[in-house]
Formats: C-alpha cells, structure tokens, sequence
C-alpha cells in the first residue's frame, strides 16, 4: 500500500476518524480471510491491489477536484477515451497524403494520450473557472462527449492488438499492465508513485495550499493573493492526466482497449475519496485517507467475487459501505463550538 | 382599524426590558411605549441594542426579564408567529422575499389561500390588488419580486404585514438602500399607515431624514436607554449627545514621527453599481494618503466605503480613475500582484472574506505570504512555523504559539487579528481595513488599534473604515466622511463627534 505523507502531525481525533477508513479496510480483510482459505496471500493482495491500482488513480484526481470543492464526473469516459487513443496509435497511424504507415515508439504512445487527457481536463476547467459552469454539469457534458467521441473512433469495437511488432519497435505496451518489479505489479508502482508526488504536492508545495485555501473558502483565498481560477483550472487537468494513466494501465492489464471501458468508475473514484474521510464542500481530505477509501472498496468487491456471491450483492454492500462514510463524514465536520 | 386614532392611546409597552446572552448584558431594562398611529424611532450606535430590542418586541428572543404590556396585557410571545398573530410585524433590513417568485405568491407565502382544487390563485391576485391600491402603488401582483426596484420590494413587504393584519409594524434601517424619491414613497405610505391607527417602530441610522417622520424618540445606548422623549422637546443635537456618550479609551494618533511620501494615491475612482442600477457607489473620489499617516473613513452603511476599499484592493473594477502605490499605477493588477507591490486589505467579513475555516490558525496567518517560506519546489515547515509565531507574537492572538489550534477555536476578537496578522505578515506598505472592530469587544478594539499605530510609526500607510464615530476619534490623523459616493467632509483629528455626524447625515431635499 502506499505512504502519503501527512499534512500535520497526527493528533488523537483525526486519528480516530480518519482510522475508520483503516479499521474498515481491516474488518474486511479480516472477515474474508475466515470466509475463503485463497483471500489471505500476498499474491492474492497484489492481484487485488492491482485492481485497485484503476480506482485509486482516478481517485487521485477526484481528491483534488474534491479538495477544490469541485467534482469530476467525466474520469470514467476520459479514461475509456484514453485506451482507444492509445490503442489507435498503437495499431499504426496511416498518413494518406506520404502513404507511409507511423508507429509510434511507446513512450510517444504514453505522453499523447496523457496530453489528451490534460486537454480534456483544460476543457472542464475553463468551463467552470471561466465560463461559470456549475462543475457537476461541466464535468456531465464531458462525460457524454469523450465517451461519444471514443465511440465514434472505433465504431464500437474493440481494439485487440496493443502488443506491438518487434520489427516495428513499437512492443512494451503491456509491460504496465503485466510486468512486475519486485513481485509488485507494475500497475501498483505507479500508483504508489503518484500518491506520494500528490501528498508531497499537498502537504509541503505553495500549490497544495493554495488549493486546500481556495476549497476552504474561495473569496478569502482570492483577497489573500491565491490565483484561485489556476488553481480550479489546474485540478482538472491534473485529474485528467490520472484518467489518462488509469486508462493506458487499464487497457495494458486488458491488452484490449474498449470504448465502454471505465463506464461508471467515476462514481466509484467519488465514492474512493468519501470514504477517506473528505469533504464533498471542499478544503477538507488526504490523499492517504483516500487511498484507503480505494482500498476498501477494491477489497471488499473482489472480496465478494472470490467468495463467490452475487455481483448484485457487491453493489449493494458498495452503497451501503459509501453512506456509511458520508454518515462519519457529518458527524467528523459538524461544526464545533468555540472554546 | 376603522376607529380615529386616539394619540394618546399606548398599544404595546416594553417594561424593564432586559436581555443578557452569556455573560453580556445587551439590554438593560428598557421602558417606552408605542402609541396608536404614531411613529416611534429607535435611535442608537451599532451594537446599542437596537437589534435585540427589535428581536425582544417581535417574539424572536424571549427577555431575560421584564414584560410586554399589549393592549393593557402583560403577554409573552412565543414565537416570531406568535408575535405576528398579535398583530405585530417586522420587516428586516435585508427583505425577506422570494426574489423568484411574484408579488402575490410572495405575499401570500406560507399561507396560502385554498380553493376546492388547489391554490386559488384568483382571489389571492384580488387581495393583493386591493392591497396595492390601498398603499397607492402601481405594482402589478404577477412581477416577479426580482424585476421590481428595492423601493417597491420595500412596498411589497409592507403589504404582506398589512395583510395579516398588523397593528404594530416594526422597520429595522428601511431608508438605508432607498434613493430619495424612494424614501419620500416609503414615507408617504407611513404616513398613510399611521393615520389609519397602525404603529410603527423605526429604526434608522439617519438621524435627520428619522426626525421628519418619528413622533417620539427611543435612545439607546451600550443596551441600556438613555433617553425617551417626544419629538416636539428634542433636536438632532439632543439624540447625538444621548447616543455618543463617554467612550472607551481606544488610543491617539501616534506622532513624534516624520510623516514619509504619499503611499497610496487614489485618482478620481468611480464604481457602478453592482446590480446594474446605472448609479455610482463610488463617484470620481480623490485621496492621497502618506507613508506613517492614519486615515479614518466614516460613513453611513452605503456611503460606498466598502466598495472604495475593495476597488483599491484589486476586488472589484473601477470604470474610471486610477490607483497609485508609491507613484506607481496598480489599476490594471491583481489583487495577488497588488498584495506583492505592499497593497493589502483586511476585509469587513472575517467569517466570509477573511478566515478559511478549515484550515489552522497558523495556515491561515501564513496564506497571504507563502512565497516568504517556499525554498525551491517545496514549502519549509521550518520556515512556516518562523513565520506564523512571529505573526502570532506581533499581533498578540492567544493561541498556541505553533498555530495548531483550528480557526473556529479563536475568539472574534482573535479571529480578527488573525486576518490583519495575516495581510501584515506581507510586510505591506499600505493597508486597508475595512470596518476592523466589526463585532469585537472594546479590550480587542483597542488592541487593534495599538498594533495598527505602532506599524504606522514604522512607515505603514493604514486606512480603516468605520460606522462608529467614536472609533473615528482614536488613532486617525485624519477623518474623511463619506457620502453617497463622495467625500463630504474632511477633518483633522480633534473634530467634534457631532460635526463628524453632521456631515454623513442624508441629505434628503425636501
């Protein structure tokens, strides 16, 4: 699991309620050991962190979106959006005008879909900083359009072929999604990675606390000289970029990529970072909470899988577990009184 | 309604009215009356009382002792509906209407008339005809609320109290946000309503523009009343001198120091109004203020101090005219590149404008300046716990010195001082406040205004605001009053509480 750093030195209270979200995470593992002899293995737990790997990088972004005091519903589509990129480039681009055939090397592959997902977060961002969208409607007209667009692209199918030809010097693809370093898959790397740069980036950089501020309260942050409009801007594209990634290890794991794919995760992404403990108003969350969020709901769902019960059952334990969180999380805000 | 006022006739008497919240007494045993068909005006300085006597006469708050007398009854009002079912209504300076909804619906909200099916909107459009035309205003009862000017809203809102049948009608600042013409209709309409036996209970901050209308005057002061006359015996001078009183010692204009170059240089500034009324809340206003000097802006609510101080602070746009810091034109910058330049201002709403809620009281005091402790990519916690001491010690907040505490946890008098320490921690050159004592005990106040008189004799160019002539009189060298826009009068610092008060007066022209 990865370690973010803390904000502040830890003092008994949010010890006590940002633990819920490891005391779950615990209760879990615990009940669906004494269920099935196969969960407790730490192969098992890096198949399921790998799992989790998709969630958690999608829950990065929304925690900065959230921390914004915005939400991101278009992460799923930008993530389905991102495979077909990278799996359209990987097939080859053919240049009609020179009738020459490109294939890109993989890391070129890498760096245009991340761009496309920065630009797709660029969009959501000047719709609600500049032109005043409300992001819940931003972010829900993006949604439609990215997954429309990768549906167009591939008219609906499925692009199969992502290993890339030795001779065309394009291979390497599903090393994101195969390879392991030290037994950990490749998958879990990246986003233990990306979890420290964002603690990093949210604990010690002016930009974390500038976005921390301009959650809290947009209005003093702005007379307080915090570029509050770059700040709101910049979380959606940084959220992008995370869909971006998730996609290329998603569709790496699958060696296909889909135009459905990601349908629907980014409720989960929401659901990731609610029950880490932060606040959907903004100006209150961790990226260690959320990462435990993640945790717990790729746990408790490939918990279910393994011990067999109905995927229908999962839903509704998912539901349950997430409004017990924003339960805890109305009782840890409710506003104190004054000593 | 229909029998001839008697004048003499007392409708509601408040006896030895008294109210403490906690250990703070804000009433202390208030007497008065209210006639039959007359008017009777509330005089007094912020945080006189006035509000929580107007909260104790419309059942909102229940009095901590002492008794309402209605109609030769002692009675208790449970509740702001009680009150109202007794007859007695209150319209609230910021109006209480639906701006989305149409005059009858708001009128008729929360009780509506019922039909067989459903609301019958027909015969509540009649009623509110006919209450329009007993008023004698052309507003048509299906506008919506939001397309009528404050003027008429102010009518709409009257209406609704005439039509549950309010005897006793209590207004808190009506005039405060009415152009002349408007307060000559408002006036009129009181006029109408008293000689049809309604009481009203008046409260204004407009000394001149109340005494044309009040029939006996209400004067509080620090919770307790000090006088209580009819208007034929009293004068404006007779209100001032009730209403002011001895203050507390809030400190003198520091000297024994140069005076450097003017700091800041405020260019003809003009600002529109925000909701597009076409007028201007600043008109073409000139001010040059020195490095070290201390100014003062007084004026009543809507003089347009607030929107002077945020135009100059970057918040808001000017459509004309220009800042100059040091000789320097800031006009076109943000407020973040003015903050750099050494142009800050402190806000009038800590809890909105100043304090981020969820952040620590040192990350707070530290938000302004993080530039000051970011070596690199990083911030230095290091550094930032330097930094946020030495604000907490130099503006003297009791907290932890390490600014752990969360910012709810402070007092408002601390919470204050957060905010300034905040803008000072910038190491500004000119700094803005704007209404800094707003709901801060006298000990706090004084506080301020030390630490303030001390930065100015290093070099800073301070200017605050105020609605209270006495914190006019303490640590400024100069007092600019404002009016309507412009500056009416300018004073040096040993002027008269009265001339300050004179010269903000509206000047309603009759």
């Amino acid at each position: 699991m990865s370690v973010a750093v803390k904000p502040k030195g830890l003092d008994m209270r949010t010890l006590l309620l940002e633990g819920r979200a490891f005391f779950a995470l615990i209760v879990i593992v615990a009940v669906f050991s004494v269920l099935s002899p196969h969960y407790f293995s730490l192969a098992n737990f890096l198949i399921m962190a790998s799992h989790v790997a998709i969630y958690g990088l999608l829950a990065i972004g929304m925690l900065l979106v959230v921390l914004n005091g915005g939400i991101d519903l278009s992460v799923g589509s930008i993530l389905g959006l991102s495979g077909c990129i990278a799996g359209f480039l990987m097939q080859g681009v053919t240049l009609q005008a020179f009738g020459v055939i490109l294939y890109p090397p993989v890391w070129v592959v890498v760096v245009l879909t991340c761009a496309l997902g920065a630009f797709t977060g660029l969009v959501n961002g000047v719709l609600i900083a500049w032109f005043k969208v409300p992001a819940f409607v931003a972010t829900l007209g993006v949604l439609y359009v990215a997954r429309g667009v990768a549906l167009l692209m591939t008219n609906g199918l499925t692009f199969n072929a992502l290993a890339g030809k030795p001779e065309l010097g394009n291979t390497g693809f599903d090393w994101l999604g195969f390879n392991r370093l030290a037994n950990v898959p490749i998958g879990v790397i990246v986003l233990a990675t990306l979890a420290i740069l964002t603690g990093l980036m949210l604990s010690r950089t002016a930009f974390g606390r500038w976005l921390y501020a301009s959650g809290g309260n947009p209005r003093a942050a702005e007379l307080s000289g915090v570029p509050v409009k770059r700040v709101q801007i910049t979380v959606y594209v940084l959220s992008g970029i995370c869909a971006s990634i998730a996609g290329l290890v998603l569709s790496s794991q699958l060696t296909s990529a889909g135009p459905t794919a990601g349908q629907s995760y980014e409720l989960t992404a929401i659901a990731a970072v609610v029950i880490g403990g932060a606040a959907l108003t903004g100006g209150r969350g961790t990226i260690r909470g959320t990462m435990l969020g993640a945790f717990v709901i790729g746990f408790l769902s490939d918990g279910l899988v393994i011990i067999g019960v109905s995927s229908y059952w999962q839903t509704v334990f998912t539901g349950a577990v997430i409004v017990l969180a924003v339960l805890l999380n109305s009782v840890q805000y409710k506003p104190r009184a004054k000593a | 309604m229909t029998s001839a006022p008697t004048p003499a006739e007392v409708v509601l008497s408040a006896r030895n009215i008294a109210k403490s919240y906690g250990s703070i007494q804000a009433l202390r045993g208030v007497n008065f009356d209210i006639h039959r068909g007359q008017v009777t005006t509330l005089f007094g300085e912020n945080g006189a009382g006035k509000s929580t006597l107007m909260k104790v006469l419309s059942g909102v708050v229940q009095p901590t002792s002492g008794e309402i007398v209605l109609d030769g009854q002692p009675i208790v009002f449970a509740s702001s509906t009680d009150a109202r079912n007794h007859g007695i209504s209150i319209i609230h300076q910021e109006l209480s209407l639906a701006p989305n909804l149409n005059v009858r619906d708001n009128i008729f909200m929360g009780r509506e008339i019922m039909g067989r099916s459903g609301v019958d909107f027909a015969e509540e459009e009649r009623q509110t005809r006919a209450l329009m035309a007993e008023l004698e205003e052309q507003i048509d009862p299906l506008t919506p609320v939001e397309d009528l000017r404050l003027g008429q809203q102010q009518i709409v809102e009257i209406a609704r109290a005439l039509s549950v049948n309010s005897r006793i009608l209590i207004m808190d600042e009506p005039t405060s946000a009415l152009s002349a013409t408007e307060v000559e209709v408002l006036f009129k309409v009181i006029r109408d309503l008293t000689g049809r036996g309604v009481s009203i209970v008046y409260i204004s901050h407009h000394l001149e523009e109340a005494l044309q209308i009040t029939n006996h005057a209400v004067v509080l002061r620090d919770g307790a009343m000090t006088a209580y006359a009819e208007r034929a015996e009293i004068d404006l001078e007779w209100i001032v001198r009730n209403m002011v009183g001895e203050n507390f010692d809030l400190g003198s204009p520091p000297t024994g120091y140069e005076m450097g170059d003017v700091a800041l240089k405020i260019e003809d500034i003009s600002v529109p109004d925000a909701a597009g009324a076409g007028y201007s809340v600043v008109d073409r206003l000139s001010l040059s203020v020195r490095a070290g000097e201390i100014v003062c802006i007084y004026g009543l609510m809507g003089a347009g101090r607030t929107e002077l101080l945020e135009t100059v602070a970057g918040r808001l746009t000017a459509s004309g005219g220009r800042v100059l810091l040091r000789g320097q034109d800031v006009t076109g910058l943000t407020i973040a590149q003015r903050i750099a330049q050494g142009l800050v201002l402190v806000p009038e709403d800590r809890q909105r404008d100043g304090l981020v809620q969820t952040m620590t009281v040192g990350n707070n005091l530290s938000l302004a300046s993080i530039a000051a402790f970011t070596r690199g990519l990083f911030t230095s916690q290091k550094a930032e716990q330097g930094v946020i001491a030495d604000a907490i010690r130099k503006v003297t907040i009791k907290t932890d010195p390490s600014g752990a505490a969360p910012i709810g946890s402070l007092s408002g008098g601390n919470q204050q001082k957060v905010v300034i320490g905040k803008m000072l921690t910038t190491d500004p050159s000119v700094i803005l406040l704007d209404e800094p004592t707003r709901g801060i005990d006298v000990g706090a106040k004084a506080e301020v205004f030390r630490i303030l008189a001390e930065r100015a004799k290093s070099g800073l160019a301070v200017i605050y605001s105020t609605s209270e002539v006495g914190e006019c009189l303490s640590i400024a060298h100069r007092i600019i009053v404002m009016n309507r826009g412009r500056i009416a009068a300018e004073f040096p610092a040993n002027v008269s509480k009265e001339k300050i008060m004179a010269a903000s007066g509206e000047a309603v022209v009759h």
